[in-house]
């Protein structure tokens, strides 16, 4: 079956009736399974649009659905709903709502690049899918994913000194998704690897953690990233029309 | 110049994770550049390269962090190599390098950034980006490394894990795919051909490109964890007895995952985790902790020394 029309055959949508007789003919059970006539009026004309206006998603258009990136990608082999090629499809029909039901999962691609490698069409499919997983999150379909949240404080580290200290970037990590540190496989890692360190680099390393590494004069870059950041920012917020948006939520609240 | 001697002094970008989690892969390398005789000129007032995670906020951002090292390198040191061992960095590097040449939004982003920053723009060309392993296969050769192997790695098994960001996009690599002696993005042989020389034997490991799951190591652990797991027993059902590594997430990946595996499913897979340089350093004769093994979470300490390493 085409995958377009996977959302015809979900049990809520087929009929089957125990004993139906049609012109004298017994179509009793599976003989009379029907598929439920339905009408889509719910198309977001928009969608590829704003998909194609955050980084990443910009080639979406370029896909002729062969399925290379789905055929090819990690996650999909150890879920089967992670599905590539299945939402780049959704979006360029229009069909949010469908595209709704996997919302929890898109976030989880793991940016091996197998898709971008198998793709005959320079879809950049790994883009698309960290597009989709914005989309979602700033259309307030989603919570921010942990993924997410791990990007914005890895990412506000390196804006604010220049490198990353990772043990400072897991503290923050966890605190910010309200996770223990404390779980008892990271406690047995730490026990591992505490023990053939020698005194000198447990020190060094002690060090990192209390005074944060630094690429030396880095305010002026670090002002010129965040004020691009901060740019980007709003323009996708134009193109996605959050403003709108909320104005339009605004009213719903007041009626 | 040949590339044999273009590349004996190079600069040498160790990145974040080469100062944490990866301090052993920044030993390590340090000391076979330094008993092959290779010079390595640490680029100066170095800054992340954005790894694997500014690209989601801005890939711009990332071009440009990436660009600022190539141009110290360039402009500030006059260096027409750059050298850099984990993946991520080469990998940013490599895309940076790529974007820079072949779109102009890049470009001018980079530049406006640049300027406000008040150093040089990183014109794309002025630098090469290379990884360690062209570094080492490049200036020295299997045939060179062979001459000066003291301790061959002979019976020891290897699993070679390349992981996604040393050939994946395949567009970023314009030199991989180029016939015989190139490296191949499909199935890599750089640290194969190095670890042979070395005296090594290679098992036939089919998830040598395979995805550790690096990115959400930490946000989409019980993901991260399986595809580790599949790593691991794939390594093991090849007959390996090491997985040797080139890139300090895939390594760090895998050591904490074949902890959590333990912990949390319950599953042990008894296969040891060393970078390639560590086995590389003691087959040039090098104490094992010399190339920083002690500093590996997965103990190799007792395995290496049954087989006279280290």
């Amino acid at each position: 079956m085409p995958i377009h029309e996977k959302s015809l055959i979900r049990p809520e949508n087929l009929t089957t009736h125990e004993e139906l007789t049609l012109d004298g003919v017994d179509v009793s059970g599976h003989w009379s399974t029907f598929i439920e006539t339905r009408v889509v009026n719910d198309y977001n004309e928009n969608l590829q649009e704003e998909i194609a206006a955050l980084p990443g998603g910009e080639e979406i258009h370029r896909c002729w659905q062969c399925g290379s990136c789905t055929n090819a990608c990690t996650v999909n082999a150890i879920n089967e709903d992670f599905n590539p090629r299945y939402w780049i499809y959704l979006i360029r029909m229009g069909m949010e709502s469908e595209l709704l039901r996997d919302k929890d999962i898109i976030w989880q691609c793991v940016s091996c690049n197998k898709c971008t490698y198998a793709c005959p069409r320079d879809v950049f499919p790994e883009g698309v899918m960290k597009a989709t997983a914005h989309w979602l999150e700033r259309k307030g379909h989603t919570e921010k994913s942990p993924s997410t949240h791990f990007d914005e404080v890895f990412t506000e580290q390196i804006v604010k000194t220049g490198k990353i200290e990772e043990s400072r970037t897991m503290r923050r990590f966890f605190s910010r998704t309200g996770q223990a540190l404390a779980q008892p496989w990271m406690i047995e890692m730490v026990k591992r690897m505490l023990r053939g360190l020698p005194i000198g680099l447990l020190t060094r390393m002690g060090l990192a953690t209390l005074v944060a590494p630094k690429t030396n004069d880095w305010s002026k870059a670090s002002a010129a990233i965040q004020e691009y950041i901060d740019e980007q920012h709003e323009k996708q917020a134009q193109a996605l029309s959050l403003a709108e948006l909320v104005e339009t939520a605004k009213q719903d609240v007041a009626a | 110049m040949t590339t044999k001697d273009k590349y004996k002094k190079v600069a040498y970008y160790p990145g974040c994770a080469l100062e944490g989690s990866g301090h052993s892969y920044n030993r390590s390398t340090k000391a076979v550049g330094k008993a092959l005789g290779l010079d390595l000129v640490e680029v100066k007032n170095w800054n992340c390269c954005g790894a694997m995670e500014v690209k989601n906020i801005d890939p711009k951002i990332q071009t440009y962090l990436s660009s600022r090292v190539m141009s110290t390198a360039a402009n500030e040191m006059d260096m027409d190599v750059v050298m850099a061992p984990c993946n991520g960095c080469y990998h940013n590097l490599k895309k940076a390098e790529y974007d820079l040449a072949n779109d102009q939004e890049s470009a001018d982003v980079v530049d406006k950034l640049s300027k406000k920053a008040g150093h040089k723009t990183y014109e794309s060309g002025q630098v090469e980006t290379i990884h360690a392993l062209d570094w080492i296969k490049d200036s020295i050769g299997e045939e060179g490394l062979a001459e000066r192997v003291k301790n061959s790695l002979s019976g020891i098994k290897v699993a070679n894990y390349y992981g996604c960001m040393y050939t994946r996009p395949r567009h970023i690599f314009p030199e991989k795919d180029q016939g015989p002696g190139s490296e191949s993005t499909s199935k890599p042989h750089f640290m194969d051909d190095l670890l042979a020389a070395a005296g090594a034997e290679n098992v036939d490991f089919p998830l040598k490109t395979a995805c550790c799951g690096g990115a959400h190591t930490l946000s989409d652990s019980d993901m991260s964890t399986k595809l580790v797991l599949n790593i691991l027993k794939a390594a093991k059902l090849s007959g390996a007895d090491v997985i040797a590594t080139e890139c300090p997430t895939c390594h760090s990946g895998l050591e904490m995952h074949q902890i959590r595996a333990e912990k949390t499913l319950g599953e042990k897979v008894d296969i040891k985790i060393l970078y390639f340089t560590q086995l590389l350093g003691m087959a040039l004769g090098l104490k094992a902790r010399k190339v920083g093994v002690h500093e590996n979470i997965n103990d190799s300490i007792k395995f290496l020394k049954e087989r006279g390493l280290g």
